[in-house]
This record gives C-alpha cells, structure tokens and sequence, in this order.
C-alpha cells in the first residue's frame, strides 16, 4: 500500500498543522465542525495578536505622553514658560532631535522594520558595486598569490541575522558533538555516572555570562598567537558550552533507561557490545536524544544575544547592543524589531527540529 | 540424560530481610522432542522459570542443565518467543527477523539471510506486511513475526512464555496451529508457559501445574495421551481428555482454595482511625 502524501501530513508533520485548515477553507470542503475549527485556530489567534497590538499601542501612548509631560514640566522649572512652549510645540511637530525616549509604538516599530529593509538593500548594492569594482583587481591578486580585497562595510540587519545563525549552529553542533558521545557513556556505566553527577550538577546552572567569561580566558591565551579576530570562536564555545546540558541529561537519561524488554531481546539474541549500543540502545532513547537537542537549540539561541553582546561577535545581540548604546530616535524601535525577528527565528529552529525529531524517531506512545 | 533438567531450583529477588522466595525446589525434566506445557496462575512466577531457562536469570541455588551442561547466559540453541512481543518498534518486520538471523548466523551471506527471513517471514504469512514497523499491525501479526523470528534462529528449543496471552480466541486457535505444525516438522523440543489449560492440553504432551509463588513449586505432572494431529472439536468429546482437564482444574482449584484460606489468616488489619484534623488545631 503506497501512502500519499498531502499538504495537510507535511504541516502536520512539521507541527504547523493550523496551515492546513486554511487548505480546507478554500477547497471548499466543510461541515459546521470544520468553521468552528477554522474559527479557533485561525481567527481567535488573529483577534488576540490585534488585541496585543492594540494593547501595546495604548500603552506605549501613555508612556509617550507622561514622558512629554515631564520633559516640559522639567523645562518649564529650568529654563522658563518660553521654553517650554517651544519644546511643546516641538514635540507636537514631530520633528526627531525633541520626541520623548520611551517604548515605541506598533507603527513606528513597522516604520523601523522597512528602514531596516531599505538599509540592507542599500548596503547589498553596495556590496555588489564594490564586488564588482574589484572583481579584475581581486584575480590578479589572487593570481599573484595574494588574498582577495573583501568588503569591509558596515553589515546589514539581515547580515546579522545570518552571522547569528551561523554562531548558533556552530554552537549548536559542539554541544552535539561533545553532549550525545558523553551522554551515552553516562548513560551505559555507573561508574562513570557517579564521576560525572557532580560535574554536571554544578555547572549545569552557571550563567551564560560567566561561562563566556570562563571561555574568553582560555580561548584568549590559546589564540595568543593568531592575529584572527578570536571573537566568533569564543562566543559560539560559549553558546555550545551553555546549551549543552539539557542534551547531555537527556542523552544519559534516555540510555540508562531503555526498555528492559529490549535489553533482553539484546541478551537472547547475543548483540555485541557495539551491536546493543547501535541497534537496540541508541534508537531507543532517540526520542529522549531528541527532546534534549530540541531544548539545546533553543537555550542556544536565547543565551546567544547575551553572549554576542560580551564578546562583540557580529550578530543580533550585538545590533541590540549597538543600538541601546546609539539611542537615536528610532534606536528603541529597532531594538523591538530585533526582539520580534529573535522571537520569531527561535520558534522556527523549535519547529526544524520538531521536524527532524519526527522524520528519525518512532513514536513512544505506539511502540510495545 | 535428560534434554534439560532443572535440580532443585531455587530463585529469590532482594536481599535480608526483604528477600522473597518466588521459586522453590522445582524439579523438571524433559526430553528431546518434548513438547511440555506448565500452566500456572498469573503471578506465579512462570517468567521467573523461563527466564531461568533461556538464561537471563541465574538460579539463586540448584542448577539448569542444558544437555547435561549448566547453563550459562543466553544461546541461540534456545530460542524464547516473549509475552509481550518484545519487538524493536524502529524496525520493521523484516528487519526485526533479520537482525536475529544475522546473530545466529553470522558466517552466511547477506543474500542467503534475506532468503531465510523472507521464508520465515512467509512461514508466519506476513510477507505482505514485511516493510511495515510493529506499530502498524495487529496483535496476533505482531506475536507472528516474533515467533519468525525466535524460529528464523533454528533454534534446537523452543521457550515460549505466555506467547498467545494477549491474543483474542480466534487468532490465538489459528497460532496454536501454527506454532503445532512447525513444531510437528522437525520436532524440536518446546516449553510453553501457558494460564490456559485447554491450550495446554491442546498442544503438550505433559502438562505441569505450577503451584503459585511465592515459594511457587511444581505440582504434579498430567500427561496428555491423545493422538496427535489433535482436533479441538473432536478433542471436546474425547473421554480422556475432559477427566485430564477436569484433574487440572480440579487441582488448581484446589490451589487457589488453598490460597485464600490462606490470606484470610495472614491480614489481620491492625486498629487505625482517621486522624481527626478538624479539632487538632482548636
């Protein structure tokens, strides 16, 4: 028997599985239940994320109005009724260099997102011109033994965007590299495990910052040599380093735990060590592996924007960074943009891995 | 010689004071080509004795001898087809076989292994369901594919511990059939651990009630002379055996008397009152 597969099992497999009511929607196919499903899972999010905007712009007004407030009350005690008046006038003008610093409101956060847009356009033309500029130079350089002239510009929001995720993921995969292997020899001796336990107790809580801090004194004296900006190296060390621990418990978790059934199907069959491990132990625990992984992700990518920001590494973290600093007028908004875009690339990386987790595990609740 | 012997057998779990006796003084022999039955209550430590058998247990005293030798862990020359089926859910069923018969015969080809998991695949009829995981067939398929793959082994014993336990009559009658008639083509030696005793009388030719634990021993033996291809319908009119299992009922009616009797004795329940939480803080 040969199994389709349709929009509505992708989605659902990805643990998108609102999408495919759209689907039914414009099929046409609906009885009373599909509406009120629809109405569920596609309008009453709708309502409630309108209803947050609307909430967020009330109160965001309210802030900017008791900050103008004081802004002329404090004039109006330094410098006079004149002044005042004129800064009143000023703020009601809307011009940028008087507006009260305070939470911006939706709109000014959307105005923030397409400048932010347009700045990327503009600095990716001009990457492309100066790509092109030095394309005839750069060959001969390169032929000449010598390396390529590469653009040193100011990086884009979108370039950030990028530089973060490749941090993340290079953490991402130390801490896989280092959890699973470790987890599993805990998870297979005791002696081991009780060598371990304590290791993994306390520095399981330890923050971020310290351990950027604890990575940034090795790592500087072993890269005392290298002119290479070490920047990159250690904020992703300290992004795996963080994020490991919820994989390696889960890892040790899972293979200390197998089904005894299973290690007796391995006994009567006569499975070699490296047979048991790879045949019956290890995919069994893959579920717990992957519940470990999906967690590591994302600690990984909350703790990376505080870790970037230490370390200076180029990324996300550290435009929040640059831009509290900045405090221009539409700093506050672009730091709510960067918020939303962390929030919402995070839960993407959540629902990736949902997906990898499905495409390689059985499912526990069937197996017997 | 017997095919295996079990010498005053002994098992407890636990340790001092919290030590419980599940198996005492079980004594069995049986030959080569025997196919033995023991009935016994749920609970009384029938998987014990199997898994001493198969050897994932070891007697706590007294000795299992294997053609003679004591057994020592697990071996492929006694095959155990488990109560619950025991699949590796992430396997389908051809590679739950598969993996089996690459153990037991690691000398053949990748192409003669495949040749004998699909015939004992066939030999089950699931060669339909092959590719498919646990997950997706039934409880009777899935008892089938583990006895493919306990008899994939070529195993010279059969041990099966409750292996239609779970099963509804229907499918349970058409594996008795089978588990008979591979059984019937070479002969092997079989242990069935059973709680039914029509099933037993059916397959076995000596029935042994297991007396329930803890301290559970063996009872009496009952054999079975009726001529063998059996036939369930006819067997029902059959003099000898309705007095067989009219003798094993009989005795492990007995038994479970016994038992209560028992229990009325030993719980005594000591005086205790709700404490009254209502005035304690008045």
């Amino acid at each position: 028997m040969k199994q389709s597969i349709t929009l509505g099992k992708v989605t659902k497999f990805m643990g998108l599985g609102f999408l495919s009511t759209f689907k039914d929607l414009f099929t046409g196919k609906l009885g009373k239940e599909d509406y009120i499903s629809f109405l569920r899972k596609v309008f009453v999010p709708l309502a409630s994320i309108l209803l947050f905007i609307g909430l967020w712009h009330m109160g965001a007004k309210s802030l900017y109005n008791t900050e103008a407030e004081f802004k002329i009350e404090k004039a109006l005690t330094d410098q006079g009724p004149e002044a005042a008046e004129a800064l009143r006038a000023c703020i009601a003008s809307g011009e940028s260099s008087c507006q009260p610093n305070t939470l911006p409101s939706p709109a000014q956060v959307w105005g923030s997102y397409k400048s932010l847009l347009r700045d990327h356009n503009i600095i990716s033309a001009d990457k492309a011109a100066f790509a092109e500029k030095t394309a005839a130079l750069n060959e001969k350089r390169i032929a000449a033994g010598k390396e390529a002239i590469t653009y040193t510009g100011r990086p884009s929001f979108v370039d950030q965007i990028f530089r973060s995720l490749k941090t993340v993921f290079a953490g991402f995969l130390l801490a896989l590299l280092i959890a699973v292997p470790l987890g599993i020899f805990i998870g297979l001796s005791p002696t081991l495990k009780s060598a371990f336990n304590w290791f993994i107790q306390i520095f399981k809580p330890v923050s971020p910052v310290v351990w950027y801090l604890l990575v940034f004194m090795i790592v500087k004296t072993l890269l005392i040599d290298s002119n290479e900006d070490s920047s990159f190296t250690i904020s992703f060390i300290s992004v795996g380093l963080c994020s490991m621990w919820a994989t390696l418990v889960n890892t040790a978790m899972g293979v200390s735990s197998v089904d005894k059934d299973y290690i007796n199907v391995a006994k009567v069959l006569k499975l070699g060590p490296f047979q048991k491990i790879f045949k019956v132990v290890l995919p069994s625990s893959l579920p717990l592996i992957f519940t470990g992984l999906k967690i590591t992700l994302s600690v990984a990518w909350m703790v990376l924007i505080a870790i970037e920001l230490l370390a200076q590494s180029p990324g996300l973290g550290l435009f929040v960074w640059e831009e509290f600093q900045n405090g221009a007028n539409d700093s506050n908004a672009k730091i709510i943009v960067a918020m939303f875009v962390i929030g919402i690339i995070g839960f993407l990386l959540d629902r990736l891995m949902l997906t990898i987790q499905n495409a390689v595990s059985f499912d526990k609740t069937d197996a017997i | 010689m017997a095919y295996l012997e079990l010498n005053n057998i002994h098992k407890t779990y636990g340790q001092g004071d919290n030590a419980t006796e599940v198996l005492s003084n079980i004594n069995l022999s049986i030959e080569e080509g025997e196919f033995v039955a023991i009935v016994g209550f749920t609970g009384s430590g029938k998987t014990t004795l199997v898994n001493l058998i198969n050897g994932l247990l070891e007697p706590t005293k007294g000795e299992v001898l294997y053609k003679g030798v004591p057994v020592q862990g697990t071996s492929h020359e006694r095959g155990v087809i488990f109560q619950n089926y025991s699949l590796l859910p992430w396997l389908t069923v051809g590679q739950n076989v598969f993996m089996a018969v690459k153990e037991a015969f690691p000398k053949k080809s990748k192409k003669e292994l495949n040749e004998i998991v699909s015939a004992y695949v066939e030999m089950v009829s699931l060669t339909p369901a092959i590719n498919k995981r646990p997950k997706e067939l039934s409880g009777g398929m899935r008892q089938r594919v583990a006895v493919a793959r306990a008899l994939a082994m070529k195993p010279e014993m059969i041990i099966m511990d409750e292996p239609l336990g779970a099963l509804d009559a229907l499918t349970r009658g058409n594996l008795q059939d089978e588990i008979l008639n591979i059984w019937g083509k070479d002969k092997r030696t079989a242990l069935l651990i059973t709680n039914d005793v029509d099933e037993g009388i059916y397959m076995a030719d000596r029935i042994i009630p297991l007396r329930p634990g803890p301290n559970a021993t063996l009872g009496p033996e009952f054999k079975i002379d009726i001529e063998r291809p059996r036939d369930k319908t006819e067997m029902n009119d059959n003099a000898n055996f309705k007095e067989t299992r009219n003798a094993i009922i009989e005795y492990l009616m007995d038994i479970g008397d016994e038992r209560k009797s028992q229990a009325k004795e030993e719980f005594v329940l000591p005086e205790l009152s709700p404490k009254d939480f209502v005035n304690q803080f008045k």
